[in-house]
């Protein structure tokens, strides 16, 4: 069966998104990571789908309906950002550090 | 099964290679067309696991409609170069592959341990077709789909609202 490698495969891809998010100071860098988080989810859940039934495939689709949501306002924020401050590097955008 | 699991293992490995590459690439075009691959990718590994219409989803919905809005958010704000220090120091290295490595471990062990899935596999005919998903998302999901549909709708107008310069 193939669960057992797609839910490695998922582990791997989740915590590459999780050191990307980690690592990057560029504002849409760190968002396509945690895109990347998304679909090591989406993985896990497509493989459970595959033995316990069609529901995974359904939160899948409810996860890419998120996503495009989430993409959508995110980069809209970073565009306000960039208008302000002229940088998307996270470094420079410290106005809630004290 | 062998021929499989052969291909899995093909597409899993260009999965992760390239993420890696899209998480330490410098340019940010590089990054998001690194991302592209390995939503490819991840399609192919959905068509493996029975989720054909899922695949069909990933390539339209997140390497057509979701890597574009990247990659024009990127050229609108002249990004495609990327500056010299975009990876964090020493300290914040060192830190971020230790808790990568940390949870990486921890979701290995889960998956040793957790594992118990019930029954064996359907039939490859009754899952992932279009017909099997979308029966349960217009009965037994309906209101989840339709709160989706608010959601979108909400996200459209706060984008608009957010990008536009004065409204």
């Amino acid at each position: 069966m193939l669960l057992g490698p797609a839910l490695t495969v998922s582990g791997v891809l989740f915590a590459l998104g999780v050191l990307g998010v980690l690592l990057r100071r560029n504002a849409i860098v760190i968002f396509m990571c945690v895109e990347l988080m998304l679909n090591a989810a989406n993985l896990a859940f497509v493989a459970f789908a595959q033995q316990l039934g069609v529901a995974g495939q359904i939160f899948v689709f409810f996860v890419m309906a998120v996503a495009a949501a989430e993409a959508a306002v995110g980069l809209a924020i970073i565009l306000a950002v960039y208008r302000h401050r002229h940088t998307v590097d996270l470094q420079n955008i410290d106005l809630l550090k004290g | 099964m062998d021929g499989t699991l052969i291909i899995f293992w093909a597409f899993a490995a260009l999965a992760g290679f390239s993420g890696l590459a899209c998480i330490t690439r410098r340019s940010p075009v590089a990054s998001a067309l690194w991302l592209v691959v390995t939503l490819f990718s991840l399609a192919a590994l959905f068509v493996l696991l029975d989720a054909q219409f899922i695949a069909v989803l990933q390539v339209l919905v997140y390497a057509g409609a979701i890597m574009v809005l990247f990659l024009f958010v990127i050229m609108l704000l002249n990004l495609g170069r990327g500056g010299p220090t975009d990876l964090k120091g020493p300290l914040g290295l060192g830190l971020g592959v230790f808790l990568a490595g940390l949870l990486l471990v921890q979701l290995l062990v889960l998956r040793q341990t957790g594992t118990a899935a019930g029954g064996p596999a359907r039939a490859a005919l009754e899952q992932g077709m279009i017909a099997a998903v979308a029966r349960p998302l217009f009965t037994a999901y309906l209101v989840p789909f339709e709160i989706t549909s608010i959601l979108l709708l909400a996200a459209i107008v706060g984008a608009v609202v957010l990008a536009k310069r004065n409204l």
